[in-house]
């Protein structure tokens, strides 16, 4: 199990910074995801030996936050808020509009492993609702033509 | 990036710097940063704690508690070490205000953290940032990088003899994990999971040592009081409530934004004047005043002093700052159940009241939506939440079950208007419907 330098190094600065090593884990868990796509058997298991664990309780871990998966996404993960502020604003208008567009529903993903669509919790935009998040990219004051423009931006960034 | 706003009643203190440029620590410098803490440097901590405390500030979490006082829970000598934790967990619905400061004033979080640890006798400081606030914590570790670079964190700062580590923490997802107990937990590398308390987390608190726990906001408050005196600062607010607040204006608002104003400023004049009152010539429903655990306001109710004490007294909270406004053509019912399905989904489910609490709540509130509810269940909600309140380890019980009961108490009617299988009288045409169960 390889991880780049970056995260190595980032994660042997983490350990200086704590007591005990398992408290490394939650935002470890995160770089890992984001560089492998989701916690893998074998990511969870390589973690669990660094950090004196073992593989159930880093699964417990995981469980427990939202943003963690034991299950591939697609490369970009659309996130539509829908809480109360998103929601006067029209964020369940605009769920629907990119589950039309993308054609899948809640936690589905592309055919073509490209786009995975959420809807999630309160993000922290609630003064510039509605708002999304892919992947860690805010885009506020969204309207079904301002979201399509995103999401076709998203798409075309492959083709380069 | 979250854009800014401006308005004439504005008193920027903590939003002094914002779009200043003042991430680079040099043009912090420039602008007056890092000298709060040299000066608290030459005081001794109790000197600290009670400027704090004569300052008037409060928690800007939510819960309002005076922060010098927080400070001096911390026991003078301990044989384990003390710590400070910043709780950068912001995710209480209808807040942003935190994202704010990280974006434009990150030293200025690292400068509070810096006197909270000298006032507290505390040598490590931690700032947790919410996993979704990616952007941010790149910041605040460029941010930490550039303040160790300068020697204004590590061993010695400013000569004082002084050693003080502070780093970074990033989340990954858990609204619960913005209580402080469970905040703890998470940093531990556990769940989210909260601790019964007491003992404290002052007396007892990250691996066993007491640990300060304060807000973003409450922090980066802290250079500007030691700086502009406790005096200053408390006049700027009302008696007991001493400072000014980041409001962040959200729903059916003409200009909705992230407002610094005076602690007790007038809320009805917040929501027409700074906020620019509601579009598109609808009027006002209802004020969900402190974010979404707190019970909501009526239009009659709104002429108010946004301060703890104020707010208080019309059986509401002034809670985290979040203000979201209703417009006539909400639906109470569905504004109650989107509510509501946050809190089950965020529920850790460690106690029972709150586990079961909030899932009974978002079924009934579901079927009550859709046309199937029965005159019983308005009564059935109001009691099951009332069951709900201080019941649990950590107040997401209590935020789930005080704005429903406000829901059903002042909404009766409008819960009556969805009886007998009737539509939901709201309802736009080709509305999409609410989700029955979102997925864990």
């Amino acid at each position: 199990m390889r991880f780049s330098e970056e995260f190595e190094a980032r994660f042997s600065e983490m350990l200086t910074h704590y007591p005990t090593k398992r408290s490394a884990l939650v935002p470890t868990l995160l770089y890992a995801q984001d560089e492998v796509g989701s916690l893998s058997d074998e990511v969870i298991a390589e973690l669990a030996r660094r950090m004196d664990l073992t593989e159930l309780e880093v699964r417990n871990v995981i469980s427990y936050y939202s943003m963690l998966t034991t299950k591939p996404r697609g490369k970009y993960n659309v996130q539509v808020c829908t809480n109360i502020a998103c929601m006067l604003r029209g964020g369940e208008e605009l769920l629907e509009h990119c589950e039309k567009k993308l054609g899948i529903g809640h936690k589905g993903t592309t055919p073509d492993g490209l786009f995975s669509l959420e809807e999630v919790e309160c993000i922290g935009a609630c003064s510039w609702a509605p708002a999304a998040q892919v992947n860690y990219d805010f885009h506020e004051n969204l309207t079904n033509a301002k979201m399509d423009q995103v999401l076709d931006e998203y798409g075309n960034k492959l083709n380069h | 990036m979250a854009s800014l706003v401006s308005h004439p009643d504005e008193v920027r203190v903590i939003s002094k710097r914002f779009g200043q440029g003042a991430t680079n620590i040099d043009r912090y410098l420039e602008l007056d940063g890092y000298k709060a803490v040299q000066k608290a440097l030459a005081m001794q901590p109790d000197a600290i704690i009670n400027e704090v405390k004569n300052s008037g500030l409060r928690g800007r979490g939510g819960a309002g508690f005076s922060t010098g006082m927080k400070w001096s829970f911390v026991p003078k000598q301990s044989a384990k070490p003390k710590y400070v934790l910043c709780n950068g967990d912001e995710s209480e619905p209808g807040t942003c205000k935190d994202r704010l400061i990280f974006e434009h004033d990150p030293h200025a979080v690292i400068e509070g953290v810096m006197i909270a640890a000298l006032a507290v006798g505390a040598h490590t400081g931690y700032i947790y940032v919410r996993g979704e606030y990616r952007y941010l914590l790149v910041i605040m570790q460029k941010a930490l990088k550039d303040a160790y670079a300068k020697g204004i964190l590590g061993k010695n700062i400013f000569g004082s003899g002084y050693d003080l580590d502070i780093y970074w923490h990033g989340g990954a997802g858990a609204y619960e994990v913005g209580e402080e107990s469970a905040l703890m937990e998470s940093l531990e590398g556990k769940r989210g999971i909260p601790r019964i308390r007491p003992p404290f987390p002052a007396i007892v608190g990250l691996w066993g040592g007491p640990t300060v726990i304060n807000n973003v906001e409450t922090l980066a408050a802290v250079p500007h009081i030691i700086m502009g005196g406790a005096d200053w600062y408390s006049k700027l607010g009302t008696p007991k409530n001493g400072g000014t607040r980041l409001f962040c204006l959200a729903g059916n608002l003409n200009k909705p934004g992230v407002y610094e104003l005076p602690m007790g400023y007038n809320l009805k004049k917040m929501i027409y004047e700074v906020g620019g009152g509601i579009p598109n010539g609808r009027s006002l429903k209802a004020v969900v005043p402190g974010g979404s655990s707190t019970p909501v306001l009526l239009p009659e109710e709104i002429d108010v002093a946004m301060d703890f004490d104020s707010v208080a007294k019309t059986g509401s909270m002034l809670g985290s700052g979040g203000v979201v406004v209703l417009d006539d053509t909400a639906c109470i019912v569905k504004f109650a159940l989107r509510t509501m399905k946050f809190y089950r989904h965020e529920s850790c489910g460690w106690c029972i009241p709150c586990r079961e609490g909030t899932d009974w709540l978002e079924k009934t509130l579901i079927r009550f939506h859709s046309g199937g509810g029965v005159k019983k269940d308005i009564d059935n909600m109001y009691y099951l939440s009332e069951n709900m309140l201080g019941k649990t380890f950590c107040p997401l019980g209590d935020a789930a079950a005080m704005p429903t009961m406000a829901f059903v108490k002042k909404f009766r009617k409008e819960f009556e208007d969805h009886l007998d299988g009737r539509p939901c009288p709201f309802e736009k045409e080709g509305a999409p419907q609410q989700h029955a169960v979102m997925a864990h």
